[in-house]
């Protein structure tokens, strides 16, 4: 029997599991995916938005605000890489600078810190490859970018170092109360709990319908995205947002966190809750559209897009709280943006309702800090050859365009909740993530994932159970 | 800090022959560094044969023509380190690198060989629209899971371009059990060479669709099958046109790109168009004493002009580390034209030059019964008839030294394509 259960292994669920880790109490988190972090909170536009967004007073707007406030010291304590670059949403001479005007007035509402509007002299000066047409622009300077793998991967594995145990792979088919408990049923067994978290993304609104009578809808909403060359890393150093105009929302133009260039979403709802797929249309929508903020992005050093789904909720706000006819059922709901800068601040209000409701304690030997993956680009070459004699492997490159070493890559590996899979080693290490996306390295990976954990070559993946890469031997497929 | 009179970066077949060239012009101190656990580069899992026809005059295998260097190499007692990665070049010529058992170093070289080659375009560089599964690989990865590593990375397989390597991996994946349903080609016409369209796709009775695109890539764990469309002649994909194959494989031979990363550490200046190092004819870049060759330089079709091109760095690389710097009294630029894409080198020094240098070019499309012509100044040199050239097929033209300081004057050599 759980205390708690929480379903759903992305930032979110990642984020109420440490919170909760800090208390006395047997806690599990199930995830049906191999890994942690395969759902929106792996394709997002990794960025932490300052606040000025939300309408005043909606939980968006509370969560997000304190959610950023508290990245620094999370940061700082579980080391994953967070940048705080600063926004600007930018307005074009066609557009009412009034909107920038509301915006500002918004956010100081919401609590957003030293938000200023800027001419475009001063922009300039800031981003000279603003479009020529943009004018004047709403500057936040606590906005800021992200890692979203590693903020949630290091909200998982310090909750997993205080206890929390994780289930991954494992599916919940269905959920009943049954007296005072409630009976989680997955592909693999049936788990107990005082309570649930419902974290599940795109399907939180079956998991609530499955215990309340009040019904939820969450859809899809795909945004896709381009990533371009750390060569091209450089062309803005701030988030630009776009101003909505008749064209739709727009588009943001941002650095990542790794020096990488992205440019996205798409806003498309769609019902397919398994559909991240690009399209030709939507890809080809960016260029134009990015053109009205920022101009010549170097769309020829594109090295990857993808597609993300998020968890639009028919209400417009995050559902967070008690489900009303089903005591000790917790949502965190329609957790679309800006859910990554919610996630650390979602976790302290869902672990405050949980554990008030359940009336646990807080432990004494809380372990508040992580060790990240060792990146030894950050050490000196005295440094750096410290640790190659120490450990040779870290003298061994896998992965050329990122410069990733085997010696990562194994502390990705075995660290705990660690990568059993490509895409896993991947989002921990960058390994494969660079200009040739994986071309040079995989089969090296391939084989280290062999080694390491006593697989069957023909057992590596790319990520889920039926992602296999090889087949076979030579000549024995059939 | 260590010092080398020349470091080499790369030790596949470039690298491997401006060695053996290098030393046989009288430079003793030279270090090879390899990243790969063993020396030949990319011939490793070249295991087909074909090679070696102009350098030989015999038919061998990729691993067999890179042994050939590899044994010039190791008889020559020629340094080079395996396992090891380049981080860094600087335009200075220190070279930092890295391996398990060194550590991270710095060597001080006088001059310094670009040989790094070239990686394959990835799915990602090409904006292919669908899911991200896994079974989409660049037809060089495929073709070292099967030559080495002896796996098959899938049973029925769609390769989109018409590259020499998705060519000869489709005839490789047929002989190993796998189906290969279609290749097809965006441009309309191949980007591989005739033989291999002839010998690994005809041969095994594998179409090959020219002016198709993949439209849609199903399957969100492993590959499930891909839709290929027609293009029109603006290369967009004709809306009806649409062919589904069901498939769990999806091999890429879109193109090859010279990775200089390490050259722009340098602060080596690269050409828009083969993406390699600017280079006049002693194959020297921008940056003094750092010379390139090889696929690192432009990307070649055939392994034996590479070592031609290799041999000629090295000898200049000797010379350079022997004699310095010597400012050139002239450069000639070379101006490619009508059709000419870009000609490797880009200039040429008409005091200092070999006795003959050749000039490597690709065209632009597809020409028939046309003429390749040379002008140095206005006055036409050259008109060679050639009944087809195509972007897939690299062109030469020879400057002759003594032919070229009768026109002391000029100010340019045009290369061009001509109708009649």
């Amino acid at each position: 029997m759980y205390d708690v259960i929480i379903v759903g292994g992305g930032v979110t669920g990642s984020a109420i599991a440490r919170e909760l880790s800090k208390y006395s109490a047997k806690i599990a988190l199930i995830e049906r995916e191999v890994d942690l972090c395969e759902g929106t909170s792996k394709a997002n536009s990794a960025i932490v938005h300052a606040g000025f967004d939300a309408k005043p007073g909606s939980l968006k707007a509370k969560m997000n605000v304190e959610g950023n406030r508290m990245m620094d010291d999370l940061a700082r304590d579980l080391e994953f890489p967070f940048k705080r670059n600063g926004s600007l949403v930018v307005c074009t001479k066609d557009q009412d600078a009034s909107l920038l005007e509301n915006l500002k007035k918004q956010g100081e509402e919401n609590g957003v810190p030293d938000l200023q509007i800027l001419d475009r002299d001063e922009l300039i000066k800031m981003e000279p490859n603003l479009a020529d047409d943009v004018v004047k622009a709403l500057y936040a300077p606590t906005g800021a970018i992200v890692c979203p793998f590693h903020l949630t991967y290091a909200l998982a594995e310090n909750a997993a170092e205080n206890g929390v145990e994780f289930f991954l792979d494992t599916e919940v088919k269905e959920i009943k109360k049954d007296g005072d408990t409630y009976k989680v049923v997955t592909d693999k067994e049936t788990y107990e709990a005082k309570a649930v978290v419902n974290a599940a993304g795109v399907y939180a609104d079956d998991l609530n319908n499955m215990v309340s009578n009040k019904k939820i809808e969450i859809i899809a909403r795909r945004g896709q995205y381009m990533l371009l060359d750390k060569t091209a890393g450089g062309h803005v150093s701030h988030t630009i947002f776009q101003l909505p105009s008749k064209m739709g929302k727009g588009v943001l133009v941002t650095p990542t966190v790794h020096g990488n260039l992205l440019v996205g979403p798409t806003a498309e709802d769609i019902d397919n809750k398994e559909g991240v797929n690009t399209t030709g249309a939507g890809l080809g929508s960016l260029a134009p559209t990015s053109s009205l903020s920022v101009k010549d992005v170097p769309y020829r050093q594109v090295i990857t897009s993808f597609a993300g789904l998020r968890a639009h909720d028919t209400e417009g706000d995050f559902i967070i709280g008690e489900a009303e006819d089903a005591p000790n059922f917790f949502n965190a709901a329609g957790i679309e943006s800006p859910g990554l800068s919610s996630a650390p601040a979602i976790g302290v209000y869902v672990a405050k309702m949980v554990s008030e409701k359940l009336s646990l304690s807080e432990k004494s030997d809380f372990k508040a800090t992580r060790k990240g993956i060792l990146n030894p680009a950050d050490l000196s070459i005295e440094e750096r050859n410290k640790l190659i004699k120490e450990n040779p492997a870290y003298g061994q490159i896998i992965c050329r365009c990122e410069s990733i070493s085997e010696g990562e890559i194994l502390d990705a590996i075995h660290r705990p909740l660690g990568a059993k899979t490509l895409d896993g080693v991947k989002r921990r290490t960058r390994a494969g993530m660079g200009r040739c996306q994986a071309g040079f390295c995989s089969p090296r990976v391939m084989e280290i994932l062999e080694r390491e954990l006593s697989l069957s070559m023909f057992d590596v993946r790319k990520s889920g159970d039926d992602s296999k890469i090889v087949f076979g031997y030579n000549k024995k497929i059939s | 800090m260590q010092s080398y009179d020349l470091v080499i970066i790369g030790g596949g077949p470039a690298g491997l022959a401006a060695a053996v060239s290098a030393r046989d012009n009288g430079i003793e101190s030279i270090l090879i560094i390899e990243r790969d656990h063993e020396l030949g580069g990319i011939l490793n899992q070249c295991i087909h044969n074909g090679f070696g026809l102009h350098t030989f005059k015999e038919e061998l295998t990729g691993p067999e023509y890179a042994q050939r260097f590899i044994d010039q190499v190791k008889e020559r007692n020629i340094e080079y380190k395996l396992n090891t990665m380049v981080m860094d070049i600087s335009d200075k010529k220190v070279v930092t690198a890295m391996n398990r058992t060194d550590g991270m170093f710095e060597i001080q070289a006088k001059a310094v060989i670009l040989a790094m080659g070239c990686r394959e375009r990835s799915r990602g560089a090409l904006n292919i629209p669908g899911y991200r599964p896994a079974g989409i690989f660049s037809a060089g990865t495929a073709q070292r899971l099967v030559n080495i590593e002896g796996y098959m990375p899938g049973k029925k397989v769609v390769i989109l371009g018409s590259g020499d390597i998705g060519l000869i991996m489709a005839r490789r994946m047929t002989l190993e059990g796998a189906e290969v349903k279609v290749v097809a080609e965006l441009m309309p016409y191949s980007g591989g060479l005739k033989r291999n369209i002839v010998q690994c796709l005809d041969d095994f009775g594998i179409p090959l669709k020219l002016s198709h695109t993949v439209v849609d890539i199903e399957g969100k764990e492993r590959v499930e099958g891909i839709t290929i469309a027609e293009v029109g002649p603006d290369m967009k994909p004709i809306p009806g046109t649409e062919e589904h194959y069901e498939c769990d494989t999806l091999l890429l031979s879109c193109g090859l790109l010279p990775e200089n990363e390490l050259s722009k550490t340098a602060g080596v200046s690269l050409s828009p168009i083969t993406s390699g190092p600017v280079v006049n004819d002693s194959l020297e870049t921008s940056v003094e004493g750092i010379f390139a060759c090889g696929n690192v330089l432009h990307v070649h079709d055939l392994v034996d002009f590479v070592s031609e091109e290799a041999k000629n760095a090295g000898i200049n690389a000797a010379k350079y580390i022997k004699e310095g710097k010597k400012v050139a009294e002239k450069e000639i630029k070379i101006n490619p034209t009508g059709g000419v894409r870009y000609t490797v080198p880009v200039s040429i020094r008409p005091k200092e030059m070999d006795d003959s240098v050749t000039v490597r070019f690709r065209v632009g499309q597809v020409f028939k019964n046309s003429y390749v012509a040379m002008y140095y100044g206005d006055t036409q040199v050259l008109k060679r008839k050639k009944q087809i050239m195509a972007p897939g097929e690299m062109e030469q033209v020879i400057i002759k030294k003594e032919e070229l300081n009768n026109y002391p004057d000029i100010s340019e050599i045009t290369v061009k394509i001509e109708a009649e």
